[in-house]
């Protein structure tokens, strides 16, 4: 359970940081204002989880 | 609209970056600064949440403050490694040790925790004193709940602030949860959130998860310092109907009945209910069922936890004020009177120490080749006369060595 935990944990966190770069990536494309904003308020909570801060 | 935007969920034709818009360095800029502001304000509250440190004054009773992890070493340098105050008694007598923070989220569990650290001294038995028994969840709020992170107790010399926390431990801590909490040892099904519930993973095991490593932490406790009587002090909804009351093990069913009718005669009202056999994890049920002592659950009234609340600030949380809660009541969907007056933290506070002390009463009634005395804390009415801030101490002015830290 605990070993399970953990992997999936690692994969979570791998995952945030993916989600993270494409919504990065996104924005850099972008060139319509409504959705640059949309990426990055959608950003935030995950840097936060990635950064361990909630 | 292509098959190919379908499978990219584009449904005007357009993908990012091309659009009829147009490209903005500037604009990003900008935009990209102001994520960073809401990240590094969001982040820094968060931060100081987690982090913040509350002191805690000795009491001249505290003989010695231990570690969890003295008692079992699996859990040593988690965030769960908090601190046990030992209280020496003068004279021999039973031991009793006393948990707040099962529940963060119910802050006049912490605080009545925090009474007895400050200013208990032990004429006869032992005490042992935990502040925060699941720490993790103390370092994070309700996700999306909007809680206040903290809250600050007035004292005669100046404030103290307390850390707000959950119902359970932070997923930074424990993660992910399973779709189904299946509870050990007894394989009953559980919400899945209750796997990072620490009063539904009594009895724990050593190999768990943080949680329950936690709980087998306090078991090991018990059995290696031969606690006789375990109290786990709570708060609760009043929409739910164990509210003011003391859950007991059949073990302490005359000790909780002679004590709910010595505080409802003599103080405020305060009922008795069985822990149910077949309801597993629960402290009054495993610690009562896989250890020699008799164990206690205590509930108090906090209008804060109920769902028809208004907001969630500081204010609600230690006035226990509510107009939405007053009109649940009105429409006798409570469980406990609700009124003007709601239920101020120094009434929920009082209700725990002078259930504490008159539960060392009528032990000591029942058991007197093995006394339980305590000096120091004060009762009900004298917290709500006087303030739960006056038995705060100053940690500025506390003797040297005298201070610890939540």
């Amino acid at each position: 359970m605990v070993l399970i935990q953990t992997v999936v944990t690692l994969l979570y966190y791998l995952l945030v940081a993916f989600v993270a770069a494409l919504l990065v990536w996104n924005f850099a494309r972008s060139r319509k204002w409504e959705e640059e904003v949309l990426y990055m308020i959608v950003l935030v909570p995950f840097l936060l989880r990635l950064f361990r801060l909630k | 609209m292509t098959m190919e935007d379908a499978e990219h969920g584009v449904t005007d034709g357009l993908r990012p970056g091309t659009g009829p818009g147009v490209a903005s360095p500037a604009r990003k800029v900008v935009l990209g600064i102001l994520c960073l502001l809401l990240l590094v304000t969001s982040g820094v509250s968060f931060h100081r949440h987690r982090t913040m440190e509350e002191p805690v004054v000795l009491s001249a009773g505290v003989t010695e403050v231990k570690k969890l992890s003295d008692y079992f070493e699996g859990i040593r340098g988690t965030v769960n490694d908090c601190n046990v105050y030992v209280f020496e008694g003068e004279e021999p007598g039973a031991t009793v040790f006393i948990i707040g923070g099962t529940h963060p989220e119910e802050p006049a569990s912490r605080l009545a925790a925090w009474l007895l650290a400050e200013n208990a001294v032990m004429e006869a038995g032992r005490l042992l004193v935990v502040l925060s028994a699941n720490r993790s969840a103390t370092t994070v709020t309700r996700l999306g709940g909007a809680y206040p992170p903290d809250y600050t107790i007035p004292t005669d010399w100046g404030e103290r602030t307390f850390r707000m926390g959950d119902r359970w431990s932070s997923p930074l801590d424990q993660w992910p949860d399973p779709e189904v909490y299946i509870h050990y040892p007894s394989g009953q099904y559980l919400a899945y959130v209750d796997v990072r519930n620490l009063n539904r993973a009594w009895p724990g095991r050593p190999k768990g998860t943080l949680t329950e490593r936690t709980t087998h932490g306090f078991m090991e406790l018990i059995r290696q310092e031969g606690v006789d009587l375990f109290i786990d002090l709570h708060e609760a909804e009043l929409q739910y109907p164990v509210i003011s009351t003391i859950v007991t093990h059949e073990t302490g069913q005359d000790l909780a009945a002679f004590t709910s009718m010595m505080l409802s005669d003599m103080e405020f009202k305060m009922g008795m209910e069985y822990s149910p056999p077949s309801l597993h994890g629960l402290s009054h049920r495993e610690v009562g069922d896989h250890s020699d002592a008799v164990s206690l659950l205590f509930e108090a009234p906090e209008p804060f936890l109920d769902a028809t609340r208004g907001r969630s600030t500081r204010e609600v949380l230690l006035s226990g004020k509510d107009e939405f809660v007053v009109k649940a009541g009105e429409a006798g969907l409570l469980f406990e009177k609700m009124d003007e007056h709601g239920w101020p933290i120094d009434v929920r506070v009082g209700r725990h120490t002078s259930s504490i002390l008159m539960t060392m009463e009528v032990w000591t009634e029942l058991s007197p080749d093995r006394p339980l005395r305590m000096r120091g804390v004060p009762r009900y009415e004298e917290v709500i006369a006087r303030g739960t801030g006056h038995w705060l101490h100053d940690p500025a002015a506390a003797p040297a060595g005298r201070v610890a830290v939540e």
